[in-house]
């Protein structure tokens, strides 16, 4: 699958749930298929969409948290893997887009086609890891993880086909601020 | 005067509603991060470096909590990326707790550059601090919570050897 499709499947399966985008790809993609308010787009400070989404988790218990990672991300931060499978919140979900190389720069290779990331989230202690490899599968997996408890790992291996000619975020960092606070408020229907 | 503590000191900031707070441990700090991890109305998440903690305060003041990064200044270096690509134009505001080792060239030798530099580090980077004292406290603490809630910015405290009580 390419990685276009993967968003193409996972994006319209949220509602209103906040999602911290990882730097690069994965925030310019995300922005351009559907831009929502409850996006926070982490255009910079590579390596921390999931400490900030740790940090959302734990203090918005009752929200079910998304994390959109890379695998660039994550292997900048394994740490964090350690720091989130400790605190284990329950309403966390990392998905890791996984394209093997660092896209936006000029596709260089990053090192998980030799280290499989799922297997270390399980065995930092994530409550679940599944690696998924066909689009049919994003929708099923997905479903499940975010209607168990977490904290939760989804691996989607894609091939790499970022068009260079994708915009980036438009909004201004502070307006992504305002807005992504602006979701996170309680609307009295929190579940 | 009343006395300056480790638990006078955390009991402050909690009065002022910071409740949220992350890590990576400095022997200077050891008295309030010991004192934080017994105290309930905060809490003390550990992490494993410096720029995941600012990840962490990022994430906890975006969800509407105040929160308080403490870290010795080697930990300096690997937040600057997250301070001036995160907080600095999201307008993301922590208050940093930050440890003066190398303080006037005598520490260990990993510490002496450091100790030199970090405080020019913050001021290129054009972010504001305070070097904390037990007599200046309430106006270093206005001054931080206007920058923290008024203009959205970081405010660094840094913490000389001897102020805090030591654990170890």
């Amino acid at each position: 699958m390419k990685g276009t499709e993967a968003f193409q499947e996972l994006l319209p399966l949220l509602n209103d749930e906040p999602v911290v985008h990882a730097n690069g790809y994965i925030c310019r993609e995300s922005f351009n298929i559907k831009d929502r308010e409850a996006n926070f787009y982490m255009i910079g400070s590579m390596g921390l969409a999931s400490s900030i989404g740790l940090g959302v988790a734990l203090c918005k218990p009752n929200r079910k948290v998304i994390v959109l990672d890379g695998d660039g991300n994550v292997l900048m931060a394994m740490g964090t893997l350690a720091m989130i499978a400790a605190q284990a919140p329950k309403n966390l979900v990392h998905v890791v887009i996984d394209n093997e190389v660092y896209e936006s720069t000029g596709s260089q290779r990053s090192l998980s086609n030799q280290v499989p990331l799922e297997q270390i989230a399980k065995s930092s202690g994530y409550r679940e890891a599944v690696r998924v490899d066909k689009k049919e599968e994003i929708k099923p997996v997905f479903e499940k993880l975010m209607n168990s408890t977490g904290p939760s790992f989804m691996l989607i291996k894609v091939e790499p086909c970022f068009d260079p000619k994708t915009g980036r975020v438009t909004h201004t960092p502070e307006e992504i601020t305002h807005r992504f606070m602006k979701s996170l408020q309680p609307t009295g229907n929190e579940r | 005067m009343t006395s300056f503590t480790s638990q006078t000191f955390i009991d402050r900031l909690i009065q002022e509603n910071f409740k949220f707070f992350t890590g990576v441990p400095c022997s200077l700090l050891s008295g309030l991060i010991s004192y934080l991890e017994e105290v309930e109305d905060a809490r003390y998440i550990p992490s494993v470096r410096e720029d995941s903690a600012v990840g962490l305060c990022a994430g906890a003041y975006l969800s509407g909590s105040l929160p308080v990064l403490l870290m010795q200044n080697s930990g300096l270096g690997y937040c600057l990326n997250a301070f001036t690509s995160l907080n600095l134009i999201y307008r993301i505001p922590v208050l940093v707790i930050m440890s003066w080792r190398g303080q006037g060239g005598k520490d260990a030798p990993e510490h002496i550059i450091m100790g030199d530099i970090s405080q020019k580090l913050l001021e290129t980077a054009g972010m504001d601090y305070a070097v904390l004292k037990p007599e200046n406290c309430d106006q270093v603490l206005e001054t931080a919570l206007q920058k923290i809630n008024g203009e959205k910015l970081p405010y660094t405290l840094i913490i000389e050897k001897g102020l805090f009580d030591e654990r170890h």
